[in-house]
C-alpha cells in the first residue's frame, strides 16, 4: 500500500457555482377565477397541493380562532364525520397538513397521483362544507390546551411566543399571543363564523407541484371551480406598533437549567429594496453553521448547543432576531458577546474570504432549497404571498454575486442598530 | 426503485453509487458502524461526543466546514444507538471537495485538548437542551434502563448522565477513533448527479490508501428474556400525568419486524389509528397517544406513549390501552384496515425517494443491514404480512411479562 499522502494537502479545484434556472409556474384559472400555479417537477408520480387563504391570526376576532378554524375543518363535513375523513386519507396514504400563520392559513395535501381521484372529493368537503361539530371541536381545543401547558414549560417556546409582543406590543396583531385562558372560550359557532367570512366566499390560491400523470387542472376545476367566489375583502385593522419602552426584558421560568435569549427588532418585509442585502448580512452574522455567532458562542466558548439569527417577513412588517438557549451561568457573558458581534459588523469590513464563502454558501443553499419536486412550490409560495414572482430569486442571486464589503457595512449600520433592539431572557435567576 | 452500483475498495470501504441526473447536487453519506451500543457503561454518550469532534478539523483540513461552505456545500451528522452518520450535499461540480474533507477526517483526525474541552461543554448544553431542560425530556433516560438489563441499549445516545461526557479524556478519544473510524467499518454512499466512473475514480483517489485497521469485533451482551412486568413511577414538575409502555421485540433483520411495524401503525399512527380515534377522540382519555417501534438493529422496543387528560386516573388509562392490546392479539385485523397501513407504508416509501440525501441515507443503512438492495425489497416485505401474521406476532410479543411501564406523575395532579 502506498503511504504517500502529500496529495491531501492540495485543496481540490472548485468551479464557480452554476445556478439553475428556476422555472416560472404555469398559471391557470378555474372557472370561478381561482388561480392555480402548476410546477411540474420530479420523477415519482406524486402531487402536493397547497390551498392558501387570507385567514391568519391577523384577521381573527379573538385569539386562537384562526388556528382552530383551520385545524377543525377536517373534523366533520356535511357528508363525512371526523373518523371517515381520517380513515379515507390514511387509507390512500395521503397526508393533509394544516397550518395557520399570522397572515394566512394553509391546507396542504401530499398524495400519490394514483389516489388523487379518491382524495379530491374529501378535500372538497373539508374546504367547502365543514360543519365544526361541537364534540370534536371541544376535544381538539382541550387537547391543544394540554399541549400548550406542556409548551409553557419550555424556555424556547416562551421566548418565541413573548418576543413579538415585546417588539410589536401586546395589542398589535403580530404581537398578541394565546394564553391558557383563551382556550376556555372557543365555541364552535365562532369557528363557523370565521370560516364563513375568511374561507367560504373568499378568494384563495392553489399551488400544485409534482409529477401527475393525468391533467390535474381539469380535476381541480371539477371540485374547486364551481364554487362562487365573492370579491375578497380587505379587512382594515388599526395596527399601530406599540413596543414596550423598556429594552431589556426578563421572564422568570422556575427551575430551568438554560435561558432562552432573543435579541432583535421589527423590520421591513421582503418587498423592501434592502431586504436581500440584509439577508446576506444576516447570513454572515448567524445564518449558517459557520456564522460569526456560532463560531464565537458555540465553537469558541462552548456556551450553547446552537445559536442563529433570522429575518422573518410578514405582510405588514417583519422581524430580525437572534435566538439561542444558553447555560444559566454563561447567559450574561453570551449576551455581551452577541452585542459585540453585531457591533463588529457595523465598524469593520467583512474579510474578502469570509464574504466569498458566505456568497457561495447562499448560492449553494438556494440550489438545495430548489431541489426536489416539492421544494420549488415552497419557494413559489414564499414569493406569491408578497405578489412577487420567481424573478425574486434571480434578483437574490444577482445581489449575492455583486454585494461588496462596503455595502455589507452600510446595511449593517442602517438596519442592525443595537440601540434599537429589544432583549428578552426567559430563564431562572441569572445571578446564579 | 432506487438503481445503484456497489463496489468495495482494497481497504474494505464499501461504496454505493446512485445516479440521479435530475438534480444539480450530489449527496455524500459516510456511515460508520459505531453507536452508543459500542460504548463502555462508564463512558456513555461517547459516540455522540465523538461525532462532534469529527468537525474539529483533520490533518489537512484545519476547519472542517469552511472549504465545503466555500464551494456551496453544507453538512451535518447524527448518532444513534447503532451508528454514526455523516452527510453533505454540494453542487455536483464541486463534489471532490466533499471527498477531500470526508476522507481526510477518516485518514487522520486532528484531536486537540481545546476542541475536546469546547465540545464537552457544547454536548453538556445539548444534554440540558434536549433532555434535562424539557418537560418529559428524561423519559428515555428512565425507560431504557428499565427495559434493558444487559444490552447497552440501556442508555441513550446522549449518555446516562452529563458527568460521563465531562470526564471524557483525550486518550479515550484516540482509542475510539482507532478502533471504529476505519474504512472497513464504514459505508460511503453517493447519490445525485455523479456518474459511476467519476465516483470510482474519486473514491479510489481519496479513500483508497487509508489503512485498514483490522476487523471490529462486536460481542455485545445479550438481553435475557424478561420474565415479569416491570414498573417505575416518577414524579416531575410537568402539567400532565403520562404513561410509557415498552415491550421487547425482534431484531431489525428478523422476519417479524415488518408485522410489528404494521401493528404499531394500526394502533397508533395517523388520525384513524385505533388508539387515536378510540382513546383520544372518542373516549377523550388522552391528549396524545401514539405507538411506534424503535427500529434498532438489535432487539428493539415496541412503545406506546400517552399523556392523560385532566381527571383521568392512571389505572383506567392502562386498562384502556390493555384492551386495545388484547383486541389486536385476539381478533384478526380486517382486510381494509391492514391494507390501509400498507398503503401508508407504500406512500411514505415513494415520498422518501424524492430527496437525494434521504436516498443516500437509506442505501447506507440497508448496506449495513446486509445489502443496499434491501431498500428495494422493503415494501414487498410489508405487503406480504397477513391478517394472521398481525395477530400471531402481537400475541408473541405484546405480553405483560415482556413489558415495562413508566408512570410519569405530575406534581400538579393528585
Amino acid at each position: 500500500m502506498i503511504d504517500d499522502n502529500r496529495f491531501r494537502t492540495q485543496r481540490p479545484h472548485a468551479d464557480k457555482i452554476q445556478m439553475v434556472n428556476l422555472p416560472e409556474p404555469k398559471v391557470y384559472h378555474l372557472s370561478n377565477g381561482i388561480p392555480v400555479f402548476f410546477i411540474r417537477s420530479g420523477e415519482q408520480e406524486l402531487v402536493k397541493i397547497d390551498f392558501n387563504f387570507d385567514a391568519g391570526s391577523y384577521f381573527e376576532p379573538q385569539p386562537l380562532v384562526a388556528h382552530f378554524t383551520n385545524k377543525c375543518m377536517r373534523e366533520g363535513t356535511s357528508s363525512f364525520n371526523s373518523k371517515q375523513i381520517a380513515e379515507s386519507l390514511d387509507f390512500y396514504g395521503a397526508y393533509l397538513k394544516v397550518f395557520t400563520s399570522r397572515d394566512d392559513a394553509q391546507l396542504t395535501l401530499f398524495c400519490l397521483d394514483k389516489h388523487l381521484d379518491n382524495i379530491l372529493p374529501i378535500l372538497h368537503e373539508v374546504i367547502f362544507r365543514p360543519v365544526f361539530p361541537e364534540d370534536e371541536v371541544e376535544t381538539i381545543v382541550k387537547k391543544s390546551l394540554q399541549q400548550h401547558l406542556v409548551n409553557l414549560k419550555k424556555v424556547s417556546f416562551l421566548s418565541r411566543q413573548i418576543f413579538p409582543s415585546v417588539i410589536y406590543g401586546k395589542t398589535h396583531p403580530y404581537g398578541k399571543y394565546a394564553k391558557p385562558d383563551d382556550y376556555a372560550d372557543i365555541p364552535r359557532q365562532l369557528l363557523q363564523d370565521f370560516y364563513e367570512t375568511s374561507y367560504k366566499s373568499s378568494s384563495f390560491r392553489i399551488i400544485i407541484s409534482g409529477n401527475p400523470v393525468s391533467d390535474p387542472i381539469e380535476k381541480l376545476n371539477r371540485f374547486f371551480g364551481r364554487h362562487k367566489i365573492e370579491k375578497s375583502k380587505t379587512l382594515k385593522y388599526s395596527a399601530e406598533i406599540l413596543p414596550k419602552s423598556q429594552r431589556e426584558h426578563f421572564v422568570k421560568s422556575e427551575g430551568t437549567l438554560q435561558s432562552a435569549v432573543r435579541i432583535g427588532h421589527a423590520i421591513f418585509n421582503k418587498k423592501h429594496p434592502d431586504f436581500l442585502k440584509l439577508q446576506v448580512v444576516n447570513t454572515i452574522l448567524g445564518g449558517y453553521f459557520g456564522s460569526r455567532l456560532m463560531k464565537n458562542i458555540r465553537e469558541d466558548k462552548g456556551f450553547t448547543y446552537g445559536i442563529g439569527s433570522a429575518l422573518v417577513s410578514f405582510q405588514h412588517g417583519g422581524m430580525f432576531f437572534i435566538a439561542s438557549e444558553l447555560g444559566n451561568a454563561v447567559t450574561g457573558q453570551a449576551i455581551t458577546e452577541i452585542y459585540k458581534e453585531i457591533e463588529k459588523l457595523r465598524v469593520s469590513y467583512v474579510e474578502d474570504e469570509e464574504l466569498e464563502l458566505v456568497k457561495n454558501y447562499i448560492l449553494g443553499n438556494l440550489l438545495r432549497s430548489a431541489d426536489g419536486p416539492f421544494a420549488l412550490s415552497e419557494l413559489l409560495k414564499a414569493v406569491l404571498d408578497y405578489d412577487l414572482d420567481m424573478g425574486f430569486y434571480n434578483e437574490f442571486i444577482r445581489i449575492v454575486k455583486e454585494i461588496s464589503r462596503e455595502e455589507v457595512l452600510n446595511i449593517a449600520r442602517l438596519h442592525l442598530d443595537p440601540n434599537s433592539m429589544y432583549q428578552l431572557v426567559v430563564g431562572d435567576d441569572l445571578s446564579t | 426503485m432506487i438503481d445503484y452500483h456497489k463496489f468495495t475498495l482494497g481497504n474494505g470501504l464499501r461504496v454505493v453509487v446512485h445516479l440521479d441526473k435530475s438534480t444539480p447536487l450530489v449527496s455524500m453519506n459516510v456511515l460508520y458502524m459505531v453507536g452508543a451500543r459500542d460504548e463502555s457503561p462508564d463512558r456513555t454518550g461517547f459516540a455522540h461526543l465523538f461525532e462532534h469532534l469529527m468537525f474539529g478539523g483533520s490533518a489537512n483540513v484545519p476547519v472542517f466546514d469552511q472549504p465545503l461552505e466555500m464551494v456551496g456545500g453544507e453538512n451535518n451528522a447524527f448518532t444513534t444507538n447503532d451508528l454514526t452518520n455523516y452527510y453533505l450535499t454540494v453542487p455536483w461540480q464541486n463534489i471532490e471537495t466533499g471527498f477531500w474533507i470526508e476522507s481526510d477526517r477518516m485518514y487522520q483526525l486532528a484531536i486537540t485538548e481545546k476542541s475536546l474541552g469546547i465540545q464537552r461543554d457544547v454536548v453538556v448544553e445539548e444534554f440540558k437542551q434536549t433532555h434535562l431542560n424539557q418537560p418529559y425530556g428524561d423519559v428515555w433516560l428512565l425507560m431504557r434502563p428499565l427495559a434493558y438489563k444487559a444490552h447497552p441499549y440501556m442508555w441513550s445516545t446522549i449518555g446516562k448522565e452529563p458527568s460521563h461526557i465531562e470526564n471524557a479524556t483525550i486518550s479515550d478519544v484516540i482509542k475510539f477513533y482507532k478502533k471504529f473510524y476505519n474504512p472497513n467499518n464504514a459505508v460511503l454512499v453517493l447519490s445525485g448527479n455523479i456518474e459511476l466512473n467519476r465516483a470510482k475514480e474519486l473514491s479510489e483517489k481519496w479513500f483508497g490508501n487509508i489503512k485498514n485497521q483490522g476487523v471490529v469485533s462486536r460481542d455485545l451482551p445479550v438481553e435475557p428474556v424478561q420474565k415479569e412486568p416491570r414498573t417505575l413511577e416518577v414524579v416531575r414538575n410537568v402539567p400532565q400525568d403520562a404513561v410509557y409502555m415498552a415491550w421487547h421485540m425482534c431484531k431489525r433483520n428478523s422476519p417479524e419486524y415488518h408485522a410489528m411495524d404494521l401493528i404499531s401503525d394500526i394502533l397508533g399512527s395517523g388520525n384513524s389509528s385505533r388508539l387515536y380515534s378510540e382513546l383520544v377522540m372518542k373516549r377523550k382519555m388522552f391528549s396524545e397517544l401514539t405507538a411506534y417501534i424503535t427500529g434498532s438493529i438489535d432487539e428493539g422496543l415496541f412503545v406506546i406513549a400517552g399523556k392523560l387528560n385532566p381527571g383521568v386516573k392512571i389505572p383506567e388509562s392502562r386498562e384502556a390501552i390493555a384492551d386495545q392490546i388484547n383486541k389486536i392479539k385476539l381478533v384478526e385485523v380486517g382486510e381494509r384496515e391492514l391494507q390501509k397501513v400498507k398503503n401508508r407504508i407504500e406512500a411514505s416509501h415513494i415520498f422518501s425517494q424524492t430527496n437525494i440525501t434521504e436516498k443516500a441515507m437509506n442505501l447506507a443503512f440497508y448496506e449495513i443491514l446486509g445489502d443496499a438492495g434491501l431498500v428495494n425489497q422493503e415494501v414487498e416485505k410489508y405487503m406480504a404480512v397477513s391478517e394472521k401474521d398481525i395477530k400471531n406476532t402481537a400475541s408473541r410479543f405484546l405480553n405483560d411479562d415482556n413489558s415495562s411501564l413508566l408512570i410519569y406523575k405530575s406534581t400538579q395532579t393528585d
